[in-house]
C-alpha cells in the first residue's frame, strides 16, 4: 500500500528522460544546469525524496525531451552519481551514469574575482585536473575550485 | 591560436626547455642579431613593471626589431572601457609579435585564443610570468653546469609566489630535490606538494631556515615575505626575519651554492650578501635579457641552430 502510494506522487512517463540519485543539495543548481526552466513539456521535479544510495536523493522526469548527452554530462560537476534514464513506452530503455567532460565551458564561474572570465565578456572554461581529483581548474587564471563547491552561472 | 606563443612554462616539454636555453646562451655569447629586421613587436603594458618592459624592449632592439606600445594601462583604450579582445585585435593588424603583462590573471591565455599572432606572457596578475622562469632555469644551468640533480631549497612565501611555483613545475624533467622553508601561513599550496608527490620528486617542508639546510642546498631561491599577505600583522612581525639570509649563515655553504632571487628584495637578503661570490641575483636578472631573446625567436619561429651554423 505504501508503496503504491510512493509511485503515485511522481507520475509515470511514457516518453522522456528520468535523472535519478541528485543529491537533494544539487538538484535546484541541476535544474539551472539544464536550462529547465526554458521548457514547456510535462516536468516533475522531486526533491528530499528518501534513497538508500545517498540518504536524501533529487530526481527530475521531462516528458518527451531526450537530453544529447554532453548536455547531460554537465550535471557530473555538481551531481556525480546521478543516474539517467531514458524511458521509450514505459519501459527503460538506456540507463547510464553522468561523466565528467574533461572541458567545462560556460558553467561554473571562476572564484577568483582577478581572473580575465570575471572582467571580459566571454565564456568560462574549466579543466579536470589528474594532479588534483575532485576539483576543477580555471583554464585561464589556474585558480582552482572542488567539484561542489563550483558557482554556477 | 598561435602555437609559437608562450603563456606558461608549463606548455613546454623537457626538449623545448633545453632548446630555449641553447638559444639564450647563444644570445649571451652574441646579442647582437638583425634576426628581426623589419619586424615590429608590440610591448602592452596593462600594468607597469617597467624592469621586464625594459628587458624585453633592449631583446627586441638586439634582434634589430622595432617596438611599439605602451607602460600603462591609463594611456591605453583600455581606460575607455575597451575590452582586452578588441585591443588585442586590433593591435595584431600591426604587429608580428604581442609581449603583454596584465594585472588580470588568465589575460595571456585568453589574448592567445583572439589573434594569431604570437603573444608572450610578460605576468599576468599572480598567474604565470615564463620569461621570469626561463632566466631562472637558465640562471641554474649557468652557475652549475647542469639542471639536474641539484637540491633547490626554496624560502619565503612559497604560498603565493609565482615564480616558486614555476620554477618547480619546470624543474620537474631534472630530477630536483627539493627544500620548502617557510612558516605555516605562506607554506607551499596542497596542490604542488601533490605535484611532487605524483612526479616523485623528493621534498622536505622546513619552518626553520637552519645551516643544516642551506649547507646541503645547490641553490637557494629567495622570495620577498609580504606584509599584505598576512592577516594579522603580529604573525607578520613574527616571521619576518626568521626568512632573512645573512653573510653569516653561508660561512660553512658548498661551494657551488648560488643565491637566487627575483628581485626587487626588500631585507630578505641582507645588504652584506652582496659581495659574497655565491650571491648571484643581480647577474640572474642580466641573464633575463637572454632568456628572452630566445622566447621571441622561438614565438617568430626563428631557428637559433640555424644563426650558430650560420656563424661557422
Amino acid at each position: 500500500m505504501t508503496t503504491d502510494k510512493k509511485e503515485l506522487a511522481v507520475a509515470a512517463l511514457r516518453n522522456g528522460t528520468v535523472i535519478d540519485h541528485i543529491p537533494s543539495e544539487a538538484l535546484f543548481k541541476c535544474v539551472k544546469i539544464l536550462n529547465l526552466e526554458a521548457l514547456d513539456c510535462t516536468l516533475t521535479i522531486g526533491n528530499n525524496l528518501a534513497s538508500k544510495r545517498c540518504g536524501s536523493k533529487g530526481i527530475i522526469k521531462v516528458a518527451d525531451v531526450f537530453f544529447p548527452e554532453q548536455v547531460l554530462n554537465r550535471i557530473a560537476l555538481i551531481a556525480p552519481q546521478a543516474v539517467v534514464n531514458t524511458i521509450r513506452d514505459y519501459e527503460v530503455v538506456e540507463k547510464r551514469p553522468v561523466e565528467l567532460p574533461a572541458r567545462i565551458r560556460g558553467i561554473a564561474k571562476c572564484d577568483n574575482p582577478k581572473c580575465i572570465t570575471n572582467n571580459e565578456p566571454m565564456a568560462t572554461l574549466f579543466v579536470t585536473d589528474d594532479d588534483n581529483p575532485g576539483f576543477i581548474r580555471c583554464h585561464y587564471c589556474n585558480h582552482s575550485v572542488a567539484n561542489n563547491k563550483a558557482t554556477i552561472l | 591560436m598561435n602555437e609559437n606563443s608562450l603563456v606558461s612554462v608549463a606548455d613546454l616539454d623537457k626538449e623545448q626547455i633545453l632548446s630555449l636555453l641553447e638559444a639564450a646562451r647563444f644570445f649571451e655569447e652574441n646579442p647582437n642579431h638583425k634576426v628581426l629586421d623589419g619586424k615590429v613587436a608590440a610591448t602592452l603594458f596593462f600594468e607597469p613593471s617597467t624592469r621586464t618592459r625594459l628587458s624585453f624592449e633592449t631583446a627586441v632592439n638586439r634582434l634589430g626589431g622595432r617596438v611599439i606600445g605602451f607602460s600603462d594601462a591609463s594611456t591605453s583604450s583600455s581606460s575607455k572601457g575597451e575590452t582586452l579582445k578588441d585591443t588585442i585585435k586590433m593591435v595584431s593588424n600591426y604587429v608580428d609579435i604581442i609581449i603583454m603583462r596584465h594585472f588580470l590573471e588568465g589575460a595571456a591565455r585568453y589574448a592567445t585564443e583572439v589573434t594569431d599572432v604570437p603573444v608572450v606572457n610578460a605576468g599576468d596578475g599572480a598567474n604565470q610570468h615564463p620569461s621570469q622562469t626561463m632566466l631562472d632555469l637558465y640562471s641554474i644551468l649557468k652557475t652549475q653546469g647542469t639542471l639536474e640533480n641539484l637540491t633547490i631549497t626554496m624560502v619565503g612565501d612559497l604560498k603565493y609566489g609565482r615564480t616558486v611555483h614555476s620554477l618547480l613545475m619546470a624543474m620537474r624533467y631534472f630530477k630536483p630535490r627539493f627544500r620548502f622553508v617557510a612558516c605555516d601561513e605562506l607554506r607551499m599550496p596542497r596542490e604542488y606538494i601533490e605535484f611532487c608527490r605524483k612526479e616523485g620528486i623528493p621534498f622536505e617542508e622546513h619552518t626553520d631556515f637552519s645551516r643544516e639546510v642551506i649547507d646541503s642546498s645547490d641553490i637557494i631561491y629567495m622570495t620577498r615575505v609580504q606584509r599584505e599577505r598576512f592577516q594579522d600583522i603580529m604573525e607578520y612581525e613574527a616571521v619576518k626575519d626568521l626568512y632573512t639570509l645573512r653573510n653569516d649563515m653561508l660561512a660553512t655553504s658548498k661551494d657551488n651554492l648560488r643565491i637566487l632571487h627575483p628581485l626587487p628584495r626588500v631585507n630578505e637578503i641582507s645588504q652584506d650578501v652582496d659581495d659574497n661570490p655565491k650571491a648571484y641575483y643581480f647577474e640572474q636578472a642580466r641573464n633575463g635579457l637572454f632568456a628572452r631573446q630566445a622566447i621571441i625567436c622561438r614565438a617568430l619561429g626563428i631557428d637559433v641552430n640555424s644563426l650558430k651554423n650560420n656563424r661557422k
